[in-house]
């Protein structure tokens, strides 16, 4: 059998007095559609970061594909296929859709790196761009510089982009985020769109997108797992909705 | 993924294309080519206009294209320079020999210190830009027996370029070589630029934690751009040293990473044609003012970059920048 | 030994009382303020001037040059600087270097290109036996009154509601202003007694430093150095920064005079890499 896609082993974060994530152990096998949930602060992004490389552990391990990729910078994290979009969008300004897909490609070609051809010329890389811009609905605005782009498009490239690097593992960090009910639709298909063999995990506090997406979902509270297992076990388990209800009644 | 049709040729054209030359490029070239031609009294400012260019074409890629902020490129200009001249004086005179020697010379000292500019601010780097060319600076002052110290160089003279065109007393040679150099390094940088690699740099200024996340080897691109531009700005100094016979501590000086940026301001940066623009205005600028108070050139070069800033960059250089703009966009 | 060492200190002593108020401004401010040695020229002219043309006493000319020196900045804060807070580190990196351009062609016109030098009074000219070395009584004099205007900033900034309404204007001055902090008065404030500080420390070290119109351009990397090093949150960061750059300056010279500079820079090239935001900074340093 294959080996789990993505694993966690143990994964401590410490910052000063500070235990951001603890003894944090998941397992993403081949094509899951998993999520990640808890409430606020309790540092699902920290452990998106810890995952993609953005942070150092302060112990434990990380396994992309069966490899040890505990001490790989995160730029060859990426380069392997594991991939994860910001909850707040990052993208390159001045560049177009059509030149961020473009330049996407490349590098998961392995072209980043040559400085003589022009991109533009490169025709296989431009077409499969526009393909890709066709499946995201950014063909009509694929000239026009990201910053001047309205912001449910903007979350709509973050995505194309993490898919445009064919990824083996791919994180989604809050793709709804900001994203006004209407348009979530969007987002919904294309995450249903995404291929069979992509390992998913999705991070989110839209329920609605959770539950119709995930078949299992970790709890994250304080750093720590609390409970993890099959969507519906989740769903009636009486210290998840402990844990959102007394958020709730702080609110 | 299986296209549901073949991608739209004509709506693709205007990135498809953009690469390709445009009139005004062409336009440009050519007048350059007749500068000299149209103005032959001025050969000496249409040299200087020439290895300006060349000096902030080279800051442009690593400051327009690749976001690391420099107030010392003089550094790599100085060392190209010193390094031709000395080449010239005591190994071969042969020009293009020569250049390729101070280039490979500021590269080497590009890429030794390409790892000091990868992390920090925009003000650490500064810094580390500004330390940088000061170490050579003072270096070039201290061991005055091979550099000349504040006397400089001199004494050494090109041989004749291919065996065939001699250095010429009215400049001509002199100008058509250092414009030769110019665009062939032009077209390099300009097909860079296009390249994948070029906008993985652009991607790594506009934002490092992305580029990161989509495979980018941050540093080694930057380290790469970094020691590009350094043997460009090399080059310029090598031909500044091997058109005018003469080279001194004046080529490692601040005041020419200052002027280099001062272009790059008035020209623009992010599109390489700023560079040429900028050249021109400020070589043009310097020789009108610094006929009518000699020693104080400075003054006006100061009050011009405070209006430039106060008034904001992008407001002045905004009717062209548009210009180029459209220029650029049409298939 | 002992007297190189003490030179150093006087040296290190004078960089420090400049460079506070561009650790100041740039921690105050997020300024980066390249002509702040342009006030410290300002007031070391001023004083050159009014004691050798117009025989005023050395140590009344000190506090004319705090004054003058301040005025200009006063003048200069609010017209020209205060415009630029928002905009890019390398647009008032540009602004600075215009001003400094501006600054040294202007004095090279007005008072030429040699060296300035200022009429010291007796009184401090000579040397003192203490403890059995000799000390130049200048040099003496510098380190006794950088070292009372050092502890006196110290005081303000940490014993005093100026100090502390400053401090946090440094923190955060947006949250500052939200609590009535009027930031502009402040930096107005701050800004003018920084470029005094300067211009003080132009006339006490014009004999020890060399006043000449390149004096902007030859020390700007000093300053920096003392700031970048030392950190703007501090007083005590600058200082010991200060003091290191003054003594390892004045020791270079003296022991290794081909590499004196080259040693300096290096060393802050270094420490810039292994702590990007400064020897004595806190974390979160912008």
């Amino acid at each position: 059998m294959n080996p789990p896609a993505l694993v966690t082993r143990s994964l401590y974060k410490r910052f000063g007095g500070i235990t951001a994530t603890q003894d944090v152990t998941l397992t993403l096998p081949q094509g899951a559609r998993h999520a990640l949930i808890g409430p606020n602060g309790a540092g699902k992004t920290t452990l998106v970061n810890l995952i993609t490389g953005m942070l150092p552990p302060s112990s434990g391990a990380i396994e992309l594909d069966g490899h040890d990729i505990t001490r790989l910078p995160a730029h060859r994290r990426a380069q392997r296929g594991l991939v994860r979009t910001f909850q707040i969008n990052q993208l390159f300004g001045q560049f177009t859709p059509l030149q961020t897909i473009a330049l996407v490609v490349a590098e998961r070609e392995g072209m980043g790196a040559r400085a003589v051809r022009a991109l533009c010329r490169s025709t296989s890389v431009v077409d499969e761009a526009a393909v890709l811009l066709r499946e995201f609905h950014l063909t009509d605005v694929m000239h026009s510089k990201v910053v001047h782009l309205p912001y449910g498009k903007q979350r709509l490239l973050e995505i194309a982009i993490a898919v445009a690097g064919q990824p083996r593992v791919l994180l989604l960090d809050e793709p709804g985020a900001g994203v006004p009910a209407g348009e979530s639709a969007e987002i919904l298909d294309t995450l249903a769109a995404l291929p069979a063999d992509v390992a998913v995990l999705l991070i989110e506090h839209d329920m609605d997108l959770v539950f119709r997406f995930a078949q299992r979902i970790a709890v994250l509270v304080n750093g720590a797992l609390l409970v993890e297992g099959a969507a519906a076990d989740i769903a009636r388990d009486p210290r998840v909705k402990a844990v959102y209800l007394g958020e709730a009644s702080h609110a | 993924m299986t296209p549901a049709s073949a991608p739209d040729r004509d709506a693709l054209a205007p990135f498809a294309r953009s690469a390709r030359a445009q009139p005004y490029e062409v336009a440009i070239w050519i007048l350059a080519a007749l500068a000299i031609v149209l103005f032959p009294g001025h050969a000496a400012l249409w040299n200087e206009i020439a290895i300006l260019t060349l000096f902030a074409v080279s800051l442009d890629l690593i400051l327009g294209y690749g976001g690391i902020v420099s107030l010392g490129q003089a550094a790599f200009f100085g060392t190209g320079s010193y390094v031709a001249a000395l080449f010239a004086k005591h190994a071969m005179n042969d020009p293009l020999a020569g250049l390729a020697v101070g280039a490979a010379a500021a590269a080497l000292v590009g890429l030794a210190t390409s790892i000091l500019v990868l992390r920090g601010t925009d003000l650490t780097r500064l810094m580390v830009t500004l330390g940088i060319a000061s170490i050579l600076y003072e270096l070039a002052n201290r061991f005055d027996q091979i550099t000349g110290g504040a006397d400089g160089l001199h004494g050494f003279a090109m041989r004749p370029l291919f065996g065939r065109f001699a250095f010429d007393l009215d400049g001509k040679v002199a100008y058509y070589y250092s414009l030769s150099v110019l665009f062939v390094l032009f077209l390099v940088a300009r097909a860079v630029v296009h390249s994948p690699f070029g906008y993985s740099l652009m991607a790594i200024r506009d934002n490092r934690m992305r580029a990161t996340a989509i495979g980018i080897d941050s540093n080694r691109r930057l380290a790469a751009i970094y020691t590009l531009a350094a043997a460009m700005a090399g080059a310029a100094g090598a031909l500044l040293a091997q058109t005018t016979g003469f080279t001194s501590l004046d080529s490692l000086d601040f005041h020419r990473s200052a002027d280099v940026l001062l272009v790059l301001v008035i020209g623009g940066t992010g599109y390489l044609y700023g560079g040429l623009i900028g050249a021109v205005v400020f070589v043009v600028m310097k020789d009108v003012l610094s006929a009518a108070t000699p020693q104080y050139w400075q003054f006006w070069l100061g009050l011009i970059l405070v209006v430039i800033v106060l008034v904001g960059r992008e407001r002045i250089v905004r009717p062209w920048h548009a210009l180029a703009d459209r220029l650029r966009r049409r298939p | 030994m002992l007297t190189i060492l003490f030179d150093g200190v006087a040296y290190g002593m004078l960089l420090f009382l400049i460079a506070s108020g561009l650790a100041v401004t740039m921690g105050l401010m997020n300024f980066v303020n390249l002509a702040h040695g342009a006030f410290a020229m300002a007031g070391g002219y001023l004083a050159a001037i009014l004691s050798n043309r117009m025989g005023v006493p050395f140590l009344v000319t000190l506090p004319l040059a705090f004054l003058f020196a301040a005025a200009l900045g006063a003048v200069l804060e609010p017209t020209l600087y205060r415009r630029l807070y928002r905009r890019s580190h390398l647009d008032q990196v540009l602004f600075s270097i215009g001003i400094v351009f501006m600054a040294v062609a202007a004095v090279d016109y007005l008072f030429g290109a040699t060296q300035q030098f200022v009429q010291l009074p007796p009184l401090l000219q000579g040397r003192i036996e203490i403890a059995g070395v000799g000390i130049g009584a200048y040099r003496l004099f510098i380190v006794l009154v950088c070292g009372v205007i050092a502890v006196g900033l110290q005081w303000i900034l940490a014993k005093t509601r100026f100090g502390s309404r400053l401090r946090a204007a440094v923190d955060d001055s947006r949250v500052a202003s939200g609590l009535g902090i009027n930031v502009n008065v402040m930096f107005l404030a701050t800004f003018a007694f920084g470029s005094g500080l300067a211009g003080l420390g132009g006339a006490l070290g014009a004999e020890l430093l060399g006043l000449d119109p390149t004096f902007p351009l030859k020390f700007m990397f000093y300053f920096l150095i003392v700031v970048a090093v030392g950190g703007t949150t501090t007083i005590t960061g600058p200082l010991v920064a200060s003091l290191l750059l003054g003594v390892a300056d004045v020791a270079g010279k003296y022991y290794a005079p081909k590499l004196g500079a080259f040693i300096i820079y290096s060393v802050m090239i270094a420490v810039l890499m292994a702590r990007p935001q400064g020897l004595f900074a806190r974390g979160g340093e912008r």
